[in-house]
């Protein structure tokens, strides 16, 4: 079933129009990263999918039911950006309340902390927590009752490169399930290998939306190809070039031809390289 | 029922953990028996004297504190919660507002309601115990209306207190918000009533000046405390005007309900319009 249908949806608040005609669709089993500046129109994309808001036109469903609805909700995990929870009750006691409130049996909470690694600080008080352990309380809000849809605002703010890891395996080991994945960010660096589409948005439009090869494709970005070379007298020289895409093989072949490359480095245009070219194309298609 | 029973609980067990529901009950236990027995003690009697005399000194005390609490208590429902990032969560998940801010009443009235059975209850064992010559009786009976007119006021405050919350995007403003709906129903409305009568010499028809009493919550509240009794000499002030209300006991009551429910269905509308 698709977990995200969203048609030509527009909103805004007031006069000014924060979405424009956005359509989207995230099928079962799939992660797709969602990137934007601030006031890009993430949040609200969120908030829509979430059932919070109510799109001004155009339609969202969830699930198969039209957002907001009390079905859609209760498959639907959500990990907010700073929250910071009740500081008076305990890891065990925020995920209990969260639980009933929820309706899913209070049974599985247990495991829920192990799963984020908050066995030991269960029964302390969330006020002693640090941020990457109210971080992964969330996460644990948010896997409970095991959604089919899962929204994740900046999961990784505050978080220290292993439980980044640790984030991103339970992304893929969800993601195997069958669990469908949004991903919230503006951290890119690292994201790459573990979202299946990206959507960028900019200034309330959807600019792009694709797999990383196709978003390569389109924006046409050139490879970065460094080689090293021994000359005759025994000295290394380093050299880098860019290249079209469709051109990066025959340089590869050429370089592997000669005797003297001992290594080649091919680096693709990364995320960040492509979401700054659809950034600033946008700019430049907006001052025309 | 559920989700606002669970709501509710917890912001029960909140109130247990921060020792609110403590506090506020010995506060009220303290505050009925140093009245019952000092309260005379301007006429240079000290001890229990008379029911009329304590129940009017109680209300006046209380009119001033239990909305206190209760804005204290329940400013921040919601506006505090969205502050923390909680209330997004909240609205993500499989319930409806109404059920959030009904649960939210439920465990707010709830410890209100506590305090004061709690609180009272222990003054009056105290007094029964340990004061000479006391009308049983009728004490126990003003203390049981004393006690459920103080909860009704409690919620009233409540109710209004939600309003303020739903309303506005941080929780200072919510609170200084509070303070002056104080400040307006305890001290404020009485001073222009009595400016009114004054400065009017007489000139408002003596048949509906009484009704304005009405408008007011904490009037209301010590009018029922002091129906019970040929209490003339109690009503002073702006409530001598109640003298002239031709209003039943229960019409009362009823009007303190409103002044709960209106709020209340005020607050609702206004959650459901927030984003």
């Amino acid at each position: 079933m698709t977990a995200i249908e969203m048609h030509s949806v527009r909103h805004g608040y007031g006069r000014t129009t924060v979405l424009h005609d956005l359509s989207l669709t995230v099928g079962a089993g799939e992660v797709l990263g969602l990137f934007g500046h601030n006031g890009a129109g993430k949040t609200t994309t969120m908030k829509l999918i979430l059932g919070v808001l109510r799109p001004d036109a155009g339609e969202v469903r969830v699930l198969g039911v039209p957002a907001g609805e009390a079905r859609a909700r209760r498959e639907l995990g959500y990990l907010p950006e700073n929250v910071s929870f009740y500081p008076q009750l305990s890891g065990r006691e925020t995920l209990t309340y969260f639980a009933r409130l929820k309706g899913v049996p209070v049974s599985g909470i247990a495991a829920l902390l192990d799963q984020v690694g908050l066995t030991d600080a269960a029964d302390r008080r969330v006020r002693t927590y640090s941020k990457g352990m109210r971080q992964r309380l969330g996460l644990a809000q948010a896997l409970l009752g095991e959604p089919r849809l899962l929204l994740l605002d900046e999961p990784t703010v505050g978080l220290d490169p292993i439980a980044t890891a640790d984030l991103y395996a339970l992304i893929d080991d969800l993601r195997r399930r069958g669990t469908a994945v949004v991903l919230c960010s503006h951290v890119l660096a690292g994201v790459e290998s573990y979202i299946d589409r990206a959507a960028i948005l900019c200034q309330g439009r959807l600019r792009a939306l694709g797999s990383l090869p196709e978003l390569q494709r389109e924006a046409g970005l050139r490879w970065r190809l460094t080689s090293l070379q021994v000359d005759p007298l025994g000295r290394t020289l380093r050299c880098e070039r860019t290249v079209v895409a469709k051109e990066k093989m025959a340089w590869l072949r050429a370089l592997s031809n000669q005797p003297e490359t001992v290594d080649v480095e091919v680096r693709a245009p990364s995320l960040e390289d492509l979401y700054r070219h659809f950034q600033n194309t946008a700019g430049r298609r907006e001052r025309v | 029922m559920t989700v606002p029973w669970s709501i509710a609980i917890k912001e029960l067990r909140d109130a247990l953990r921060n020792r609110w529901l403590l506090a506020i009950s010995v506060l009220f236990a303290v505050l009925a028996v140093g009245i019952a027995w000092f309260g005379a003690a301007a006429s240079g009697t000290v001890g229990f004297t008379n029911v009329p005399a304590t129940m009017a000194s109680l209300s006046t005390l209380a009119t001033l504190l239990i909305p206190l609490i209760a804005l204290m208590l329940a400013y921040d429902a919601i506006v505090g919660e969205d502050e923390a990032g909680t209330l997004l969560l909240l609205l993500s998940y499989p319930l409806r507002r109404e059920q959030l801010l009904l649960g939210k009443f439920f465990g707010h009235g709830l410890i209100l309601a506590l305090a004061t059975v709690a609180g009272f209850g222990a003054a009056l064992l105290v007094i029964l115990v340990g004061a000479e010559d006391v009308p049983a009786a009728l004490l126990v009976g003003a203390f049981a209306r004393f006690a459920v007119s103080s909860m009704m006021l409690g919620w009233v405050f409540l109710a209004m207190a939600y309003v303020l919350s739903c309303r506005v995007r941080e929780k200072s403003t919510a609170a200084g918000l509070a303070l002056a709906v104080w400040f307006f129903f305890v001290l404020v409305f009485d001073w222009l009533l009595l400016a009114l009568l004054v400065l009017s010499e007489g000139r408002f028809s003596p048949e509906s000046l009484p009704w304005v009493l009405l408008c007011s919550p904490t009037d209301l509240y010590r009018l029922i405390n002091l129906s019970g009794f040929d209490a003339g000499a109690e009503m002073t002030g702006v409530l001598a005007l109640g003298r002239e209300l031709p209003v039943p006991v229960w019409g009362l009551w009823g009007a303190l309900g409103l002044w709960m429910l209106v709020p209340l269905t005020l607050a609702l509308v206004l959650f459901r319009r927030r984003i």
